[in-house]
């Protein structure tokens, strides 16, 4: 689409006829136009004040921005007063679905509910307004709330150090592995090691993020009952391994009950234990990584946490690691320099500030892997997840986990007659079910429950994932959703089961009720139209 | 599914219809289905070497992406350019205008070594 | 506090219907040499005692009166609108669009987010977004390094110091070798990157060169330049832009940019201690089966209607897995709507304003400096809206405004030993008169 098919009337300023855009029209019809359609030359939403007489005249005789430097047409932003601006992003808002107002049972994902109070200390303007290379006599509450939230995090998961600069769950992965690399490499080992072993039922941030850092993937088959094959991990084992990636709870929604034994024979290969943190909200006060023995774990903020996912965005994945990888976590780290940590940590938790304590940025770490973000990493994340943790307190985030598995597992005992279930046994926090019944006998795929679950006004759970799963449908509904709800969504997936058997094309044509309906994805992928542009553009090149 | 009779199929799910040295390699309809609406198909150069049971290229769906294996040995002599702009040739006759490339076949005594028509129809049922 | 809804009898139901007597046996999967003992998280607090610690650490901090400071992070006009947009629980508490007919408001917003960036950068397709400037910046070294099948860079020194670190540390994953592009940093030198010594650099087997266009010192690069002797290396450049001066400066579409990378954070986003920002990254239609990161497409539904769908998901880890382009899983939706509010409410005039602004404060800040004999520009050539100043005993003088609460810019000692005495100011479009007034006093008076 794009241009030629946009509609709209002839536009006599001449800047091409998407810029007069309007809904309706022959060759397509459209829920929002974009905000580029609703553009009309001349309108506002911001004014900036003009610079002074005094600042002009002061300007004079310094350098201008050169000629060859210039722009030679201004970019082609859109032109809208405030009131259209918001209404246009109001509009689409009305067309997404949120945990803020409907159940979200995405598995992996952790949609747990985002308490507003996070919101409003994120937003505390001595923490919003804080410039991150300020000098540290300035940025005392930022650095305290960094060190805090970094011990608690130490608290919670057993390790003996955090770094909270990777920006999300995939780079504090890669952070791990090159942690990883540079300790068998300081251990003369380098060269050797160089395969990183991997469930069958991962995410593929794990395997895509051992091809970042150079290593070479080998998958570990699972095991009947859904754990990792104990054997096969054996058998795999040797001095080319550099380190064990597993997802505990794993992505079928079950504990390890050979973790101890599957950490033993990695540390014994000499090999790192990684730890993918995506499902600690099952194991809360439960079982710590650090102390059973994994090397280094990511934490997702934006999962256990609390902190808002945003549409995709912005999350935050801290490592946590043990002593063995201690040198080499990315630096600098927010560090206590002056004061007693016991007694700033007593004090923080009664509200009060240390007297004398001072907290500064360590850079000075030789064997540190350097920087994996600017700045300090996503500081507006710690502060919620700060804030999440203080709410609950450990009692708290105890209950959290004890209520996550409970909903999952209560789930599971509701579902099973309606969907196969391929791993019927006590679960943490999220279960997988299979829609490979509906499909082989009604020739209804798990994707046409998930759009029919659409039409109940609920989000639908992850689809096809984990890859081990025919048709796999993941449930996680999280410990914030109440047994009314998850009752009615029990009901919901009972009466699509019925309408499967009852009326399976009705399924197939699903959703029926949603802003749009099914999208044509191969058309997307197969000519890609990646942004909009008016016509006439000479700045750019038109995309293919 | 039957599949013709005129071509020896590979378990990579790719097919070869061999006419003196060359031969056309293309994809089968049962890895076609099995991909769903394929977006995408990286070709290889003509004038590249491909070398049996090895990679030539990657071809992409909505949701998946496979490897594509060479059945046979050759030189690339021409290459479908057909599917870079429709792809979907590939779903809609494979066997056909959805056809990938042509080599000129270094040990023609390779095409032995596959299955034939009856015998893929078999391994895929 | 916690935020679970069950009451007792909630959850004596659903420990009924499981068939378990206590939740402790739903864990008894742990084996139980490594169950958790104790643990030493403090208790619970109530939403009015989580405020006031949560205020008691915003109170610690000291937002400084006067500040100059920039070096990658600026401080900006936030419209209200933005915050009111972003702050929409539609837009914060949903996830990635994986079902797109109930994900329309994210999808559509990341492509109007997608073409802004391509109008500003003047390039042909953009990504759904990074985690910041630097991450982007690797990720573009790193596609770069894929397109020319090369495994050494150049990076010119005039890119962030931030920046170049996390170059490294991304670079260092799969063993790609850089070679920095010394600038003359001296008294009365250029501050920018010389084509010749570019070239040299770059050899006849570099996969790109990394060029900031202003630079870290402030400096205006002959970017055409740059990208000339990129390209007669075979090289690409990989052009790292400040998004508001794009309103005045040449796009790098235009001048040869072959990947564009930035931070985003000038867009309406608040500095928050360095984060969440939005990496921009954008490129040549030809090269997008090898950028990183998600891209949404639109396409229509089964009735004819536009709609906007996550698209060429193959690049992508959770299909491709090892042999994925990059790990990146997520992108920086909600920094990436501020982004894009941002640049809607501004416009072209607006953004165009913000740029005059900054560097009609920048020059008059240069004057009122030198005119008090208290500074003068390091650097011959043109700048835009940050400008490194040399000033005697600079480290002294920084700290004692700081104890004013006035922060003199960054003391660019800090990273660049042979830069000595000098501070790197920058301005935006907040700047007052009275600031470069309170700046020059207090300067002064450490004389």
């Amino acid at each position: 689409m794009s241009v030629a098919d946009a509609p709209g009337v002839h536009d006599p300023s001449g800047r091409g006829s998407a810029f007069s855009g309007a809904t309706g029209g022959t060759s397509e019809s459209v829920v929002e136009p974009l905000v580029f359609e609703r553009s009309r030359p001349g309108r506002r939403a911001v004014r900036f004040p003009a610079a002074s007489e005094r600042a002009r005249a002061a300007a004079i005789g310094q350098p201008v921005v050169p000629e060859f430097a210039r722009r030679a047409a201004a970019p082609g932003l859109p032109e809208l007063s405030e009131l259209e601006l918001l209404r246009h992003y109001n509009r689409l808002a009305h067309l997404n679905q949120a945990i803020d107002l409907n159940f979200y049972p995405l598995g992996s994902c952790t949609m747990k509910y985002n308490p507003k109070v996070n919101e409003w200390a994120a937003a505390l303007p001595g923490l919003a307004d804080s410039h991150p290379f300020d000098p540290e006599p300035l940025a005392q509450g930022s650095l305290e709330l960094m060190w805090l939230l970094a011990e608690l995090l130490e608290d919670i998961s057993g390790f003996c150090a955090v770094s909270l600069q990777p920006a999300a769950g995939a780079h504090g992965e890669l952070t791990g592995m090159l942690m990883t690399r540079a300790f068998h490499r300081d251990n003369g080992e380098g060269e050797q090691r160089r395969k990183v072993l991997v469930p069958d039922s991962a995410h593929g941030t794990n395997p895509a993020t051992a091809t970042m850092v150079g290593y070479e993937t080998v998958t570990i088959p699972s095991n009947q009952r859904g754990g990792i094959d104990l054997g096969a991990l054996r058998g795999a084992l040797g001095p080319d391994v550099a380190a064990l990636m597993i997802t505990n709870p794993s992505t079928l929604g079950i504990f390890e009950d050979q973790i101890d034994q599957v950490v033993a024979a990695v540390r014994e290969a000499g090999a790192i234990a990684y730890m993918d943190g995506a499902n600690l909200n099952a194991i809360l006060g439960r079982f710590r990584p650090g102390a059973a023995g994994f090397d280094v774990m990511h934490f997702n903020l934006h999962k256990t946490f609390s902190t808002p996912h945003g549409g995709g965005g912005p999350g935050a994945g801290p490592v946590g690691v043990g002593e063995r990888l201690e040198p080499y976590l990315p630096a600098p780290i927010p560090v206590l320099a002056e004061g007693d940590p016991a007694e700033v940590r007593a004090n923080a938790w009664a509200g009060r500030s240390t007297p004398g304590a001072r907290f500064a940025l360590d850079a000075d770490r030789p064997r540190s892997i350097g920087k994996v973000r600017s700045c300090h990493g996503n500081f507006g994340m710690f502060v919620r997840a700060y804030t999440y943790i203080r709410s609950n307190g450990g009692p708290g985030l105890r209950t959290i986990s004890e209520d996550a598995v409970l909903a999952a597992n209560y789930l599971r005992v509701r579902l099973r007659d309606a969907y196969d279930l391929p791993y019927d046994r006590p679960n943490k926090h999220e279960v997988v079910f299979s829609g490979r019944r509906q499909k082989r006998e009604h020739g209804v795929s798990t994707l046409d429950i998930a759009k029919a679950v659409l039409d109940h006004g609920m989000h639908p759970p992850t689809i096809y994932f984990p890859l081990i799963v025919e048709e796999a449908m993941l449930i996680e509904p999280t410990e914030t959703e109440s047994l009314e709800t998850l009752d009615r969504f029990v009901s919901v997936m009972h009466d699509i089961a019925g309408q499967v058997a009852a009326d399976p094309d009705s399924v197939r044509r699903a959703p029926v009720t949603t802003p749009v309906g099914r999208l044509d994805e191969a058309a997307a992928a197969r000519r890609p139209d990646l942004r909009w542009a008016h016509d006439g553009d000479e700045e750019t090149a038109s995309p293919a | 599914m039957s599949y013709p009779d005129d071509a020896v199929y590979s378990r990579e799910h790719e097919w070869v219809r061999a006419d003196g040295d060359l031969a056309t390699v293309g994809i089968t309809s049962f890895a076609a289905d099995e991909l769903g609406d394929i977006v995408y198909v990286e070709l290889p150069e003509v004038g590249s070497v491909l070398t049996q049971f090895a990679t030539f290229g990657v071809i992409e769906s909505v949701k998946a992406v496979s490897d594509l294996y060479a059945p046979v040995s050759g030189n690339v002599v021409e290459v479908n350019d057909a599917l870079r702009d429709a792809p979907e040739l590939l779903n809609s006759d494979p066997f056909g205008e959805g056809w990938i490339l042509r080599v000129e076949l270094s040990d023609p005594g390779q095409l032995d070594t596959l299955l034939s028509a009856a015998a893929y129809a078999a391994e895929t049922n | 506090m916690t935020y679970s809804p069950h009451t007792d009898a909630d959850r004596a139901t659903m420990l009924a219907a499981i068939g378990v007597a206590s939740v402790d046996e739903l864990f008894d999967d742990i084996p139980a040499s490594v169950r958790a003992g104790g643990w030493d998280v403090p208790p619970p607090l109530a939403e009015q005692e989580v405020r006031a610690e949560l205020a008691r650490l915003a109170r610690r901090n000291r937002i400084p009166e006067v500040s100059f400071l920039g070096a990658g992070v600026y401080r900006h006009l936030v419209p209200a609108v933005v915050g009111e947009v972003i702050g929409r629980p539609e837009f914060a508490t949903a996830y990635t669009p994986y079902q797109p007919e109930v994900s329309q408001g994210t999808l559509q917003s990341i492509y109007e987010f997608q073409s802004l960036i391509c109008e500003l950068t003047g390039m042909e397709v953009a990504t759904a977004s990074h985690y910041d400037g630097a991450t982007a910046t690797a990720e573009a070294a790193l596609m770069a390094c894929r397109l020319t099948r090369r495994d050494r860079i150049a990076v010119s020194a005039g890119v962030s110091p931030d920046t170049r670190r996390v170059l490294a540390t991304y670079c260092s994953g799969p063993g790609i070798e850089i070679v920095t592009v010394p600038i003359d940093l001296s008294q009365g030198g250029t501050g920018t990157t010389d084509p010749a010594v570019a070239a040299a650099a770059l050899g006849s087997d570099a996969a790109c060169l990394v060029a900031a266009q202003p630079n870290f010192h402030g400096q205006i690069e002959p970017m055409r330049d740059l990208a000339e002797v990129a390209h007669a290396a075979g090289a690409q450049l990989v052009a790292v832009v400040e998004p508001t001066s794009l309103s005045i400066l040449e796009a790098p579409g235009a001048y040869g940019a072959d990947i564009v990378a930035a931070e985003g954070q000038p867009l309406g986003i608040p500095a928050s201690f360095g984060g969440p920002f939005v990496g921009l990254m954008a490129a040549r239609m030809g090269s997008v089966r090898q950028m990183p990161g998600r891209l949404v497409g639109a396409t229509r539904d089964v009735e004819g209607r536009r709609g906007y769908v996550l698209t060429l998901q193959a690049r992508e880890q959770h299909i491709r897995r090892e042999k994925a382009a990059s790990n990146i899983c997520t992108n920086q939706a909600l920094m990436a709507l501020a982004a894009t509010t941002y640049l809607a409410a501004v416009g072209p005039s607006g953004l165009r304003e913000v740029a005059e602004l900054s560097i009609t404060q920048a020059r008059h800040l240069v004057t009122a400096l030198e005119s008090a004999g208290l500074a003068r520009r390091r650097f011959g050539g043109s700048y835009f809206a940050e400008v490194t100043v040399t000033v005697p005993d600079a480290a002294r003088r920084h700290a004692a405004l700081v104890e004013q609460g006035i922060v003199a810019g960054h003391l660019a000692e800090r990273d660049e030993p042979d830069l000595r005495d000098t501070l790197l100011l920058a301005t935006t479009e907040l700047t007052t008169d009275d600031d470069i007034d309170r700046l020059v006093e207090a300067l002064a008076a450490t004389r």
